[in-house]
């Protein structure tokens, strides 16, 4: 229940921030923007729109997750507003749980919104709903779950260092993660020392590239339900281990 | 029973770039606070005040040493649902109302939730915060209302143990003198009060026992009246007639002199020497007052015997 009042703050605190405001809109902008663009094209217009509104739902999502997330521990330290939590009868990890479903949550609602202006863009442009539009939602879903798996490796950064570093370490984490098939295609070729550390880096950082269907569904091609159940277990996972450390690291950490 | 018990509670920081520097911030504190007491921790800026509240609030773990808090360990979340804590100059969610700050808290605190709305008004009637004001958002406070907010969050849900850290500050002499009324009731409920400050006529006006820290280390422990006592005490001598002055000046006396007036406070032991001087030259005596030793006066004393004072 105290997990449920944390997350319900955490998503006031958000959705009272300005930040997400301008950043919303910047994305309705981009969806309108390749509107068009895509007017301007020829045979290509769907492929440009889809392409274009998803790559803005992610940045612009990516972005919420990175800059709210960085100050979800660390600002509460600094700012001693955890003092009056941590004293009543709040668990620790409760309190890191309350604040990462929280600003799921945050990202969850955004997330539905620029989906629906997408989907508003789509049919504007294409006056119907085509059977490939279901792959544009399940794309959707899939940047959602990119935002799940950063906000989870933000928090765990932020349990741990500066806003400023933790803004770093998950913008390179989220850039090395987008570019995991390479990752992955290095440990299998390199070797010695190189196939060591490009085995352990393609582990340990999340695999962003395997949840980037956009360009496949912008030409109408089908995700297969199989790709769906491991992609949401994976983040799942791979989020439950992030948040799992990041609530290891607070546990034990000393409050200025 | 004891609401408050330490045992060789310590604190050292690692300081520097690469933490190598150890700093005692507090010295091996052992201090019994007893249930119902009002007890004054005091100390200067930097004595290890606020390490202290910190430690026995879990928010740092000791470097040795523990304690304990209403029998139990604060890590247990059904002691901490006992207490309430005022941290130093608090700051809170900015972004919400009093009210909305209230009830959150109220439901981390485990206040049922028939009850919450009751309970979040008549604390924020209770610290005095004007009605126009709880529906606002906390960035628009002032100091003062921001530790009016603070003191309401640590009694909301009614604990048996209040920590307060410097509870005065940021207050105007009314609202000090309401918030002094109200530790002074929450006494009267059967709850127990620490509180830290460095206003010592605050302590001394409000706490049973008060112990007082510097430079990490306890130097003394005990009641006002006990403290204040143990410094012997002093009589202040008002007389007529100036042709004594010179021979108590010769005792090493200081005199204030106001016309045809003359005062003098001298220790005890030297009141009859003085008062035969007196009768001798003819003066006319006007009072023999005692004066009492201030918890001040016992505090300066305190600080000025080793590790030379404050920090």
């Amino acid at each position: 229940m105290r997990i449920g009042y944390i997350a319900a703050n955490t998503f006031r605190e958000a959705v009272r921030d300005r930040v997400l405001y301008n950043l919303i809109v910047f994305a309705f902008l981009m969806i309108g923007a390749s509107l068009v663009l895509g007017q301007i094209t020829i045979g290509v217009e769907r492929e440009l729109l889809v392409n274009l509104g998803l790559a803005a739902i992610a940045f612009f999502g990516v972005l919420i997750a990175i800059f709210i997330g960085i100050g979800l521990v660390s600002k509460e330290i600094d700012k001693r507003t955890v003092y009056t939590v941590l004293t009543r009868p709040v668990q620790r990890w409760q309190f890191i749980l309350g604040k990462y479903f929280g600003l799921v949550g945050t990202l969850a609602v955004n997330t539905f919104f620029m989906g629906c202006g997408l989907f508003l863009a789509l049919l504007y442009m294409t006056h119907k709903f085509e059977r490939a539009d279901i792959y544009v939602l399940i794309a959707i879903f899939f940047v959602f779950l990119q935002m799940v798996i950063v906000t989870s490796f933000t928090m765990l950064f932020s349990s741990f260092s500066t806003p400023i570093e933790s803004a770093v370490m998950a913008f390179c984490f989220f850039v090395i993660g987008s570019f995991s098939t390479d990752l992955h295609s290095l440990s299998a070729s390199a070797k010695g020392i190189v196939k060591v550390f490009a085995t352990i880096a393609a582990y340990v950082v999340p695999n962003i590239s395997a949840l980037n269907v956009s360009t496949a569904v912008a030409h109408g091609e089908a995700v297969a339900g199989a790709t769906v159940a491991l992609n949401l277990g994976y983040a799942l996972l791979y989020s439950g281990a992030m948040v799992a450390a990041a609530a290891l690291i607070f546990q034990r950490r000393n409050m200025k | 029973m004891n609401a408050i018990a330490t045992f060789a509670l310590e604190k050292f920081y690692l300081t520097g770039f690469w933490r190598k520097h150890p700093k005692q911030a507090l010295k091996p504190l052992t201090l019994e606070v007893p249930e119902g007491e009002i007890f004054g921790y005091l100390g200067p800026n930097g004595a290890g005040k606020t390490t202290t509240l910190r430690l026995l609030m879990g928010l740092v773990k000791p470097t040795a040493g523990s304690s304990k808090i209403l029998n139990g360990t604060i890590e247990d979340p059904a002691i901490r649902a006992q207490i309430g804590f005022l941290p130093e100059q608090p700051y809170f969610y900015d972004y919400l109302t009093a009210v909305e700050l209230l009830t959150y808290y109220a439901q981390l605190s485990g206040v049922p939730a028939g009850e919450r709305q009751r309970r979040v008004a008549s604390t924020l009637d209770r610290v005095g915060l004007a009605k126009d004001a709880v529906h606002t958002q906390l960035r628009k406070f002032s100091k003062g209302m921001l530790q009016r907010v603070g003191i309401a969050q640590a009694i909301l849900h009614q604990p048996k143990l209040v920590f307060l850290d410097e509870p005065m500050s940021g207050l105007d002499p009314i609202g000090r003198r309401e918030v002094r009324d109200l530790i002074a009731s929450l006494k009267d409920e059967g709850k127990t009060v620490f509180f830290s400050t460095h206003i010592l006529s605050d302590a001394e006006a409000l706490c049973d026992r008060v112990a007082i820290v510097a430079n990490g280390e306890l130097r003394g422990v005990g009641a006002v009246a006990e403290m204040t006592s143990s410094l012997g005490g002093n009589m202040e001598v008002v007389w007529e007639g100036e042709g004594a002055n010179e021979a108590i000046k010769a005792l090493g006396r200081e005199l204030r002199v106001a016309g045809a007036i003359t005062r003098s406070v001298v220790p005890e032991s030297m009141l009859n020497q003085v008062l035969d001087i007196l009768r001798a030259k003819n003066a006319r005596i006007i009072s023999v007052t005692p004066v009492r030793a201030t918890l001040e006066d016992y505090f300066l004393q305190k600080l000025a015997q080793t590790s030379g004072g404050a920090d």
